[in-house]
């Protein structure tokens, strides 16, 4: 069956769940092309702007543009508040100087969504953040899950001390309060790493601290794999142990994984979000959903600016996309369910 | 027609047992020998649990703990099995020595076409790549008498009947060539029409590549049809082994009487009720002293306690393991049947 039909099957959220996540990945590949701008130019005339208006306007030659907006004025410095200057109309271009949209140079900016309190553009640093934020799931999930299938079906299959030492390993990284743990570790990353090193360090240490419990329910489902006709089968052919495990015990599991990634995707977003809000994770100047969250921790900055709760909105959205999806996958695939 | 060359498989006084804490032993398969010759069909038959399967099983070294094979030989083309290493084992199973299973589709992985599955075998025996090997496998499964061969090669296993499944498993098996099949229950889970079909396929297959068979079965009817030989086992032992003809002809121990008396017969004189053997088989952690039929056997007296009676020849090459066996049945007994000889 093909992949549309197969999503139609859920509904709306399920479609709209996979609509928006296709639509967020996609964002965060093409940031640089979908972001107006540059995510950490600061436009010190502009602290805590709120969303410009678009409007459509009519054409009076071509080189103009359909789109535009009416700039904002800083009226009053110390309690930033702004007024809109509806007598000046600034162009807001599409596909212009490699990028989705854009204002030209020059000529006033356009925030889709505001400005934080040093006057960056939100959107471009969502926009930017998507990719922290979402490549933490992804390559978490990988990692972690990858780990935890070879401990769990290795420790399931084999058995006797093997199993006997890997779930005491398991049994003992359960036992430590992972969260504060986590916190413990991220506070030991050098501050002076770069970015991409350091979401690599933060992607590592969540992945080793989640692969224990997943490879506990490997080990459970392989336990009762193994005992399946078709492994004896595969023995009585000649096969090694090894080429069972990887061939037959592995491939039984997926069906399981598959849905737990999607679900765990989340958990991995929202540790991260929670470790950069706390400040350990990403560092500024570089964004990530998360940390741009901690602005919006003071509830005066919030009345204030409400906009500046806007990545939680994305946050938000991908976590009920990937929970949408994990439980439609997961009713589809459990050949109990009835649904199939 | 006595063997004049070293057997294919020669099975001297194998046991394999279970060991349950605290320290019982439940003797699966008890001193259990026989031969299969090159070429020819040994039916090991007998009720559920009497140690027929393990049988199979210790001759491939598949047995799984807490069993274990405890004593015993296997000799394979001279070479005895249990010695060997598992890596040995290995390059034997699937490639000298096959075995096909009871539930065709359970033993097949549902996730792998059959195309793959049966692929699987060659290219670990005789490292084929990829085309190669798909090339075998639409060969094996045109062996099998599976229509369409090219394009069902790429079916999963849960788009085929029942008995096109069991062709698959016998395409694997054979796919090799192997010297010896070992089919546990290959039928038992078919319905008698493609039974028939089966049974065929596999001895035109066994001519063809002229391959020895040991097929297990409670069906004594397929026994009596397509086996040289039959060994009759209860309770871990052998009871009765010898030539289909003589043993379905001049049944020794009363247990394999008993049996061929149960079989319902078309037409036979009316009977009030089926012919049965009264009682269940033995727990083998609590076996009775001396014969472990005796409970059960209509003809048992005082010595059949204090002795266990050994396997020893009777009429011939005809064995039976019983102090009184070949001697008539009470007449009115339920383990009488039609016929029964004197």
């Amino acid at each position: 069956m093909s992949w549309w039909r197969w999503l139609r099957g859920g509904g709306v959220p399920v479609v709209g769940s996979a609509a928006i996540l296709i639509a967020f990945y996609l964002m965060a590949v093409l940031a640089p092309v979908v972001a107006p701008y540059d995510p950490g130019e600061q436009n010190r005339a502009f602290p805590n702007c709120p969303p410009s208006v678009l409007f459509v306007r009519p054409l009076r030659d071509w080189g103009q543009s359909i789109l535009a907006t009416h700039p904002y004025r800083l009226a009053d410095p110390a309690a930033r508040r702004y007024e809109i200057l509806a007598d000046v109309t600034a162009p807001v271009r599409l596909l212009y100087a490699g990028r989705l949209f854009t204002t030209p140079a020059g000529e006033p900016r356009y925030f889709l969504m505001g400005t934080d309190s040093l006057g960056r553009d939100l959107f471009s640093r969502i926009v930017f953040g998507s990719r922290v934020s979402l490549a933490v799931g992804i390559i978490g999930v990988t990692i972690s899950f990858t780990i935890g299938t070879l401990v769990g079906s290795a420790a399931g299959y084999l058995g006797g001390q093997i199993d006997n030492v890997v779930m005491r390993v398991v049994e003992i990284e359960m036992a430590l309060p992972s969260f504060y743990f986590l916190l413990a570790l991220a506070a030991v990353i050098p501050p002076r790493l770069s970015p991409a090193a350091t979401f690599l360090l933060i992607v590592a240490i969540m992945s080793l601290i989640s692969w224990s419990g997943f490879a506990r329910i490997i080990r459970g489902l392989v336990l009762s794999l193994r005992s399946l006709e078709y492994v004896d089968a595969a023995r009585a052919l000649g096969a090694s142990r090894w080429r069972i495990i990887v061939r037959h015990i592995i491939p039984g599991t997926f069906s399981y994984t598959v849905v737990a990634a999607t679900l765990g995707i989340p958990s991995f977003i929202l540790g991260e979000s929670a470790l950069s809000l706390l400040g350990l994770g990403i560092q500024e100047p570089s964004a990530s959903w998360g940390n741009m969250l901690a602005d919006a921790q003071n509830v005066q900055n919030l009345v204030k600016y409400p906009w500046i709760l806007i990545p939680g909105a994305f946050i938000f959205l991908t976590v009920m996309s990937f929970n949408f999806l994990g439980d439609y996958l997961r009713d589809r695939l459990d050949p109990r369910s009835g649904i199939r | 027609m006595p063997s004049d060359s070293m057997p294919l498989l020669d099975v001297r006084h194998l046991r394999t047992s279970f060991f349950i804490p605290p320290g019982g032993e439940a003797r699966a398969v008890d001193d259990v020998s026989f031969t299969v010759e090159a070429g020819r069909t040994l039916g090991l038959v007998g009720e559920s649990g009497c140690g027929k399967t393990m049988t199979a099983l210790s001759i491939l070294r598949l047995v799984s703990p807490p069993g274990r094979i405890v004593d015993g030989e296997v000799i394979f083309d001279g070479r005895d099995l249990l010695r060997l290493t598992e890596a040995q084992m290995r390059a034997l199973r699937g490639n000298e020595i096959a075995m096909i299973f009871q539930e065709p589709m359970s033993s097949l992985n549902p996730l792998f076409t059959v195309g793959d599955q049966i692929a699987e075998a060659v290219r670990l025996h005789e490292g084929l790549g990829r085309q190669a090997a798909r090339a075998r496998a639409i060969e094996m499964l045109r062996l099998v008498e599976i229509p369409e061969a090219d394009r069902r090669v790429d079916d999963y296993p849960h788009q085929l009947s029942g008995g096109m499944r069991q062709r698959v498993m016998i395409a694997i098996a054979l796919s090799c060539r192997p010297r010896l099949l070992i089919a546990d229950e290959p039928t038992t889970a078919l319905d008698v029409t493609i039974q028939a079909q089966i049974l065929d396929l596999l001895q035109s297959l066994r001519q063809r590549f002229d391959m020895a068979l040991l097929l297990v079965t409670h069906d004594l009817g397929i026994v009596a049809e397509r086996t040289d030989e039959v060994a009759v086992m209860y309770a871990g032992r052998i009871v009765e082994r010898g030539r289909v003809a003589e043993v379905f002809a001049h049944p020794l121990h009363p247990y394999t009487r008993g049996l061929i008396a149960s079989v319902p017969k078309i037409g036979a004189r009316k009977q009030r009720r089926l012919a049965t053997i009264p009682g269940v088989v033995p727990d083998l952690l609590h076996l009775p002293s001396g014969c472990r039929f005796r409970d059960r056997c209509a003809i048992a007296v005082a010595a059949c306690s204090t002795t266990d009676p050994p396997l020893e020849p009777h009429r011939g090459e005809h064995l039976a393991a019983c102090i009184r066996a070949g001697e008539p049945l009470p007449a009115r007994g339920p383990a009488e049947g039609r016929g029964a000889p004197p």
